[in-house]
């Protein structure tokens, strides 16, 4: 089980729990506003691009080369960008607050 | 080779140059067929616009038989921002519950059909009538409107002779003057009444604006749904394990939307017009000549996609750009992934197998590439689960 905090762009805070599947879909659940998942999860569409909050990216790491192939033409990359579609529910990510992108 | 195989003919061309070159009625394009190319090209309109003059980004171009300009595909950042947040929302209406509900509806409907049958034209007699009657949700119009498209055959701008047929052009056109004629007269809730009381910039959208947005709902998401739709009902005829893992493991449908997206790639490649001189992976591009982004292709690169040639069903890391990449990502792209979301799910619980009985393949011609896309017909006979 996790508890993962989105920040919207217009700065609304959500608190959700999941301990299943990966972030984007645990975002998609609860209608997390900038949060689509347009391909499922496959990372081809870069809807679910989120900024994992300084002190908690050592928990997810950083993106892996093809999220960054992904991003690199995303207007909203910054160093601690993610595909929210590739960090995967565990308990290693309770606690982190995700500032969503777009 | 099995009928449901469809060879990449780029393979070469992209490892050895990058590019490969074709001249299409006396204005040549650059296809660009790197996957990190094609990217990088995609994205930047400032060089590589889509504003250019209505139908010359298409290919083959269609500046000679159209003027009315495609929205808000052939327009670049901030004028194409504009339009695109606009029709977003509508277009997203495929991911609501109703929507899939009506949609199964109707899928169910063509598959039992097909089931009753001996046989089935899958193109003109399977695929054609399913775009078609998905259509109606998407405009949100009556059903009984898709027998005037299923009457119109399969292309909208092809006939058999040639590529281009500005007879059957103006058949989609002057039908789309019609209807907002119509909706102008009688507003209801379909997408023509809404785009007419849409404002942009403070203003109504004028009924050019309209009428471009409607022939690209029409002509994007026509030979494009088909194709998928025909080649994915090849591939499960041919793979019959593979309609039987989907019904065992319907978590996978997601995915298999996707690599079928990927490895069939509907749409071969979309142009662009080169705002100066400049140069793509070492190639000039002179200032008001034209590239492609060749899709096709770049969903085969093997510095991307691990086995490119192998549908994975499952393919879990899939980034492919079969809709397209950066801002002007497919429109259609909700609709055409739930099409093939639900007719996965029907025919694993309505159809038993698919045996392949015949089929000739639809070949396109790219200067030196040759690249199936699809079939010119295709017959087999769907087996009803007992």
């Amino acid at each position: 089980m996790a508890k993962i905090t989105f920040i919207t762009r217009d700065n609304e805070t959500f608190t959700v729990e999941g301990d299943a599947g990966s972030v984007m879909q645990l975002a998609v659940q609860h209608n997390i506003k900038g949060i689509d998942g347009d391909c499922g999860g496959v990372c081809s569409c870069a809807t679910c691009h989120v900024h994992v909050a300084p002190e908690d990216f050592h928990k997810t790491g950083e993106a892996t080369e093809i999220e960054k192939d992904m991003l690199e033409f995303d207007d909203n990359v910054s160093e601690y960008s993610r595909l929210s579609c590739q960090l995967k529910i565990s308990d290693v990510l309770d606690g982190i607050t995700l500032k969503v992108a777009n | 080779m099995k009928k449901s195989e469809f060879p990449d003919p780029f393979e070469q061309a992209r490892l050895e140059h990058g590019v490969g070159e074709m001249d299409d009625q006396d204005d040549p394009v650059v296809m660009v067929l790197r996957h990190k190319d094609l990217r990088q090209c995609a994205h930047n309109w400032q060089t590589f616009q889509s504003a250019a003059v209505p139908g010359r980004i298409v290919v083959p171009s269609e500046v000679n038989i159209r003027d009315t300009r495609q929205i808000p595909f052939e327009l670049d950042p901030p004028e194409h921002t504009g339009y695109r947040a606009l029709v977003e929302d509508w277009f997203r209406r495929p991911l609501d519950a109703v929507y899939e509900a009506n949609l199964t509806e109707q899928i169910s409907a063509i598959v039992e059909e097909a089931s009753a049958k001996d046989a089935v034209e899958v193109v003109g007699g399977f695929s054609l009538p399913l775009q078609s009657r998905a259509l109606t949700l998407l405009l949100n119009i009556p059903y009984a409107e898709a027998e005037t498209w299923i009457s119109w055959g399969v292309h909208v701008f092809r006939s058999e002779e040639t590529a281009l047929d500005a007879g059957k052009a103006n058949i989609l056109y002057d039908y789309i003057d019609r209807k907002i004629d119509e909706a102008i007269e009688q507003p209801s809730d379909s997408l023509y009444s809404v785009l007419l009381h849409s404002e942009y910039q403070g203003r109504k959208l004028t009924r050019e604006e309209v009428k471009g947005v409607m022939i690209l709902t029409f002509a994007g998401g026509r030979d494009t749904i088909i194709n998928y739709v025909t080649n994915a009902i090849a591939y499960l005829a041919d793979h019959t394990a593979s309609l039987e893992r989907i019904r065992n493991e319907p978590d996978i449908i997601g995915k298999a939307v996707e690599e079928f997206v990927r490895y069939f790639s509907p749409l071969t490649h979309m142009g662009r017009v080169a705002t100066h001189d400049t140069q793509v992976c070492g190639h000039a591009v002179k200032a008001d000549s034209r590239i492609s982004l060749c899709w096709a292709s770049a969903n085969r690169d093997a510095s991307v996609f691990e086995h490119p040639n192998d549908v994975v069903l499952d393919r879990k890391t899939n980034p492919h750009v079969a809709f397209g990449f950066s801002h002007h990502k497919c429109l259609g792209q909700h609709h055409a992934r739930q099409i093939m979301k639900v007719l996965l799910r029907v025919l694993a619980e309505k159809v038993q197998s698919i045996d392949m009985l015949d089929g000739d393949e639809k070949i396109e011609k790219w200067g030196e590439f040759e690249r199936k896309v699809g079939f010119e017909r295709l017959r087999v006979k769907f087996n009803k689960k007992g």
